[in-house]
């Protein structure tokens, strides 16, 4: 069983906080670590895996802790997200390389390149893979030793839809067998099918954490903004005011649409096409106009 | 202190194809001009010796050594890839040290190697020449592969410094200004030379004394401080 603590956290450079007070518990399963893009998530990666200093706070492993100490990286394994890797050897060479420096030697490295479904193509360059392929034989790297603690940072970036299925389940695979696996990730539903227990970071500050149900509930909940376009704006925004999962609309001249507040999402979805029927309106546009997951955290750490 | 797998590693970084090149290509410009001059002016000492003092030890030998001295290790700090190294219980200065070891041995192969074989075309070791700028070459290889290994972990235009370094102080400042060839690789290791053959064509500045005591300082403490600043090599994520 290991834990890792990430005490009072903070890391600045220069002028910039990246991480701002940060305390958290990681413990055994699969922690799913969500914030928008530049949120401080890396920076809290890298120094809960050793390789960056925190600026104030601790950051230990089983009371251990992670900068200054070589030791640990027999219990740690790391999937960075940046893609530079030896590319001139092969994909087997390298996860070699990677046990013998664990003081493992060749049996332990075919064992993981097993592990994810690499051997078909372990005797190829690295420079030769693609994004996934590359992303499997970095995870390989990181499993020689069957480290207690996995740190992966965004490991579904640019994979495809097969090869992010398979990554989940070995990521689920690694946390029912009682490691401590983390990942970073700026999308919720990747962390919702995958993660038990989830950290959210928005701008350098933790924003929420514990179960994703509750946290979902959260995003869900919170005001919905749309733009819509239809035959017969007027009429549909008659139609919809009339009803309580809206709070507002407005019509918007100039873009010739209406904007719509809904304040309860789910019954709004359902509603919409169904008034757009009743009422002979086409639909020509709807998008939802605060998507982004900037929008959704911000909302989020007002909550 | 030495680790097998970060030598492998290293060397194949080095000598891979382009960098292979770059290296492989002052030794043999070298050697071409060594076999024209042999050709056209015949053997003379005065002239190997200017040939191998100008052009092999206080050109070739520094650019050599800033290829294979900030290329054992500045390119994995740059891309990243030293996390792979970074992230095993394999002490810091360990991954230095052996750097520094193969940064060594790739600086003695393409520059001390070739002195040795252009000597011997330009005058058949006469006087001892040949030997002397080989021994030369061999004791500044040493320097400057931890010179430049350190250059390499520190600063991400090593190279762009590491040459600056070699061409303008070295071969330019060092042959025009008198106080800055003290503080020259290449005259520590000419004073080491000039004791090994006792020859009169290949002198230095500096005492065999001076130059011993600095080259083992200089390479002593670059080495050390490279392992410091590896060990409090931080990596900056993406965002």
């Amino acid at each position: 069983m290991t834990t890792l603590s990430i005490d009072h956290v903070s890391r600045w450079f220069g002028n910039v906080v990246a991480v701002n007070d940060i305390t958290m518990t990681i413990g055994p399963g699969v922690t799913g670590l969500l914030g928008p893009n530049g949120a401080g998530k890396s920076t809290l990666i890298n120094m809960m895996g050793g390789f960056l200093a925190p600026s104030t706070g601790t950051v230990t492993l089983d009371g251990k802790p992670t900068w200054r100490n070589e030791a640990i990286y027999k219990h740690i394994g790391i999937v960075p997200e940046r893609e530079a890797m030896y590319d001139f050897l092969t994909g087997r060479e390298f996860v070699v390389a990677n046990a013998e420096l664990q003081g493992l030697g060749a049996k332990a490295a075919q064992k993981a390149l097993a592990t994810v479904e690499m051997e078909y193509a372990q005797d190829r360059k690295i420079s030769t893979y693609s994004k996934g392929m590359r992303q499997r034989v970095k995870m390989a790297s990181a499993l020689v030793h069957e480290p207690s603690l996995l740190l992966l940072d965004e490991p579904f970036n640019g994979m495809d839809p097969r090869q992010r299925m398979q990554l989940m389940d070995l990521l689920r695979r690694m946390g029912d067998e009682g490691r401590t696996v983390l990942f970073s990730s700026h999308i919720l539903e990747e962390v919702e099918q995958l993660a038990w227990h989830i950290e959210v970071v928005v701008a350098g500050r933790h924003a929420a954490s514990g179960d994703f149900r509750k946290i979902r509930r959260l995003m869900t909940d919170r005001p919905h903004r749309y733009l819509v376009r239809s035959s017969d704006d007027r009429a549909l925004a008659a139609a919809l005011i009339a009803d309580p999962s809206t709070s507002g609309i407005e019509v918007d001249l100039a873009e010739g649409a209406l904007r719509i507040q809904a304040v309860d999402f789910g019954r709004f979805t359902a509603l919409l096409p169904k008034v757009a029927r009743d009422h002979g309106i086409r639909l020509l546009t709807v998008s939802p106009s605060d998507e982004s997951l900037e929008s959704v955290f911000s909302y989020l750490v007002a909550a | 202190m030495y680790d097998p797998t970060v030598a492998r590693l290293t060397y194949r970084a080095l000598l891979g194809r382009r960098r292979a090149l770059i290296l492989g290509a002052l030794p043999l410009l070298l050697i071409a001009i060594s076999v024209v001059v042999r050709g056209l002016a015949g053997a003379d000492d005065q002239t190997a010796s200017d040939l191998l003092g100008g052009l092999a030890l206080a050109t070739m030998v520094p650019i050599i050594g800033v290829i294979a001295g900030t290329g054992a290790i500045g390119p994995e700090i740059d891309d990243g890839s030293v996390v792979y190294l970074l992230s095993k219980p394999i002490k810091r200065p360990t991954i230095i040290f052996t750097k520094l070891i193969v940064a060594i041995a790739v600086t003695m192969v393409f520059s001390a190697l070739p002195t040795l074989i252009a000597g011997f075309i330009l005058n058949g070791n006469g006087q001892q020449i040949a030997v002397a700028y080989t021994v030369a070459a061999l004791v500044a290889s040493i320097a400057y592969a931890a010179l430049f290994l350190l250059l390499g972990t520190v600063s991400r235009h090593a190279v762009v410094f590491g040459l600056v370094y070699a061409l303008v102080w070295e071969a330019l400042f060092g042959s025009l200004v008198p106080g800055a060839r003290t503080l020259s690789v290449q005259q520590w290791s000419l004073a080491v030379a000039h004791k090994v053959t006792g020859g009169e064509l290949v002198t230095s500045d500096v005492s065999l004394t001076t130059g011993t005591v600095l080259l083992v300082a200089v390479t002593v403490l670059a080495t050390w401080y490279a392992g410091q600043k590896l060990r409090s090599l931080t990596l900056a994520g993406e965002e």
